[in-house]
């Protein structure tokens, strides 16, 4: 039978964004976690680490993250790993973050002068105390408009997790859309639940954006 | 003993020679000025003085202690040996004081009020108490130097390296910078300074080294050595710097 759209299937929508967030949420820290690791690995002074690093940001990058949904949630279970859809797609979000956010903190790492990690060296600083106290905190501020970029791409690029099955916003429209036969009005309501939920994010990036140039 | 050994070192930057069989003893108190043409490999001395750059021959030694073994704990070795550089290098995201306590406090593990309590009295050395809290953004050319030499004195390093450390400033800033730098040597330091002010290595080098494409070219008492220059390419470069 077809319903009707209304304002509970709205409000579905709306308690569907929550999942979205969620995804948002563990990818960005999956991300976070290892794309540090992957900017710190990348300008450290072992050079087969950095190759290493640098190979698996450029694989990355260089393939579609749909195809890394697919492989890990289609794949894993031929080889005897039975995955769950959140699963799949936070273990994929947070590798593909990973090599983004990576490239965007190395950049601002290294886009501090020299002569700061030698004026921490000089003092008696050992790396790590360089690399806390000295080059982090600067870089931070470069860090910041480029990363709240990567999390609107991730806002938005989590609606793929709707092609394994994982109900979040845009998976919830296409089941309300089948229910209702209204897929205009439904789309158009996720287009702008995403639209609430990533556009505070750009402005507040492009004020960071602002300040940080100004302040130099 | 010297404080300061540098025996027989050499240097080079790939295929590039920088310091070739420099040797140099520093004694407890001396005030050494190292002078000589761009590029004639002084910045590179001072830097393998602290252990910032490898040497391929030689041994430097800084009372006692191996700069250029593997097993050094260098990190030791620099809370002795400060170094101030010509484009001062201060830590622009920390305050004044963070600038200076920011070794002592997490190298030396002060505590908090006692590092603050350094600070001041360093700064009060230099002549800027008032500026404890202020961002290095917010002072002079001069005034950031003379932090950058007050964070240095906060480690009570036993020797201290200058590179240039007026060549950044307006004329009239360099002198606040000297009068530090005397008073410095007056106190008893040791000190290897990289200069161009003829005059301050006359008044206050005990000795003055003449560097020359990688080489110690010339050397002995300043005052003597700068009034009398024995080799054609000092004079060509007293010359040259003094008028
Ligand atoms: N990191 C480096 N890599 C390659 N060559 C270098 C490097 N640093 C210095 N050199 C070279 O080493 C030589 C000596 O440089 P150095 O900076 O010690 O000279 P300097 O006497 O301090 O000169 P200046 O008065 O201009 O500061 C120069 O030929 C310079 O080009
Ligand atoms: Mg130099």
């Amino acid at each position: 039978m077809i319903r009707t759209f209304s304002y509970v299937d709205v409000m579905y929508l709306v308690a569907a964004a929550r999942w979205t967030l969620a995804l948002t949420s563990t990818a960005f820290v999956g991300s976070a976690l290892l794309g540090f690791l992957f900017a710190i690995a990348r300008i450290s002074p072992i050079a087969p680490l950095r190759w290493l690093v640098a190979a698996l940001v450029y694989i990355v990058q260089g393939t579609p993250l749909l195809v890394w949904l697919f492989m890990i949630f289609f794949g894993l279970p031929l080889v005897g790993v039975s995955v769950n859809p959140w699963l799949a797609a936070a273990v994929a979000f947070s590798v593909y973050g990973s090599a983004f956010l990576g490239e965007i903190w190395r950049g601002a790492l290294v886009s501090i002068a020299k002569t700061q990690w030698e004026a921490g060296a000089s003092l008696g600083l050992s790396t790590f105390q360089q690399l806390r106290y000295v080059i982090v905190p600067q870089s931070i501020r470069i860090a910041i408009p480029p990363t709240v970029g990567f999390l609107v791409q991730l806002i938005k690029n989590t609606s793929l997790a709707a092609t394994i099955g994982l109900v979040e916003l845009t998976r919830e429209g296409q089941l309300t859309a089948a229910g209702t036969y209204k897929p205009f009005a439904v789309y158009i309501t996720v287009a702008s639940i995403y639209f609430v939920l990533c556009f505070p994010l750009t402005q507040w990036s492009r004020s960071l954006e602002r300040k940080f140039d100004g302040a130099r | 003993m010297a404080l300061v050994e540098v025996q027989r070192i050499s240097k080079s930057y790939g295929a590039l020679q920088v310091l070739t069989d420099v040797s140099l003893d520093v004694a407890k108190g001396e005030v050494v000025a190292l002078i000589g043409r761009s590029g004639s490999g002084k910045s590179t001395l001072l830097r393998c003085i602290n252990g910032l750059e490898p040497i391929q021959a030689g041994a430097i030694r800084i009372d006692g202690v191996q700069v250029n073994d593997p097993t050094t704990n260098l990190r030791k070795l620099r809370q002795e040996v400060g170094i101030v550089f010509q484009s001062f290098n201060l830590f622009p995201h920390l305050s004044v004081s963070d600038n200076i306590t920011l070794a002592p406090r997490v190298v030396k593990n002060q505590p908090p009020e006692a590092a603050r309590e350094l600070a001041r009295e360093v700064l009060r050395r230099v002549g800027l108490e008032d500026k404890l809290d202020a961002f290095p953004a917010q002072l002079s050319g001069g005034q950031q130097q003379r932090v950058a030499i007050a964070r240095s004195l906060a480690m009570r390093p036993k020797v201290m390296l200058f590179d240039e450390v007026t060549s950044a400033l307006d004329p009239e800033l360099t002198g606040e910078v000297l009068k530090v730098l005397e008073s410095v040597a007056r106190e008893g330091m040791t000190m290897i300074l990289v200069t161009h002010e003829m005059g301050f290595a006359r008044r206050f080098g005990s000795r003055a080294v003449f560097m020359h494409e990688g080489r110690i070219h010339e050397e002995g008492r300043a005052a003597a050595m700068l009034a009398e220059p024995k080799t054609l390419e000092l004079q060509t470069f007293l010359n040259a710097v003094l008028h």
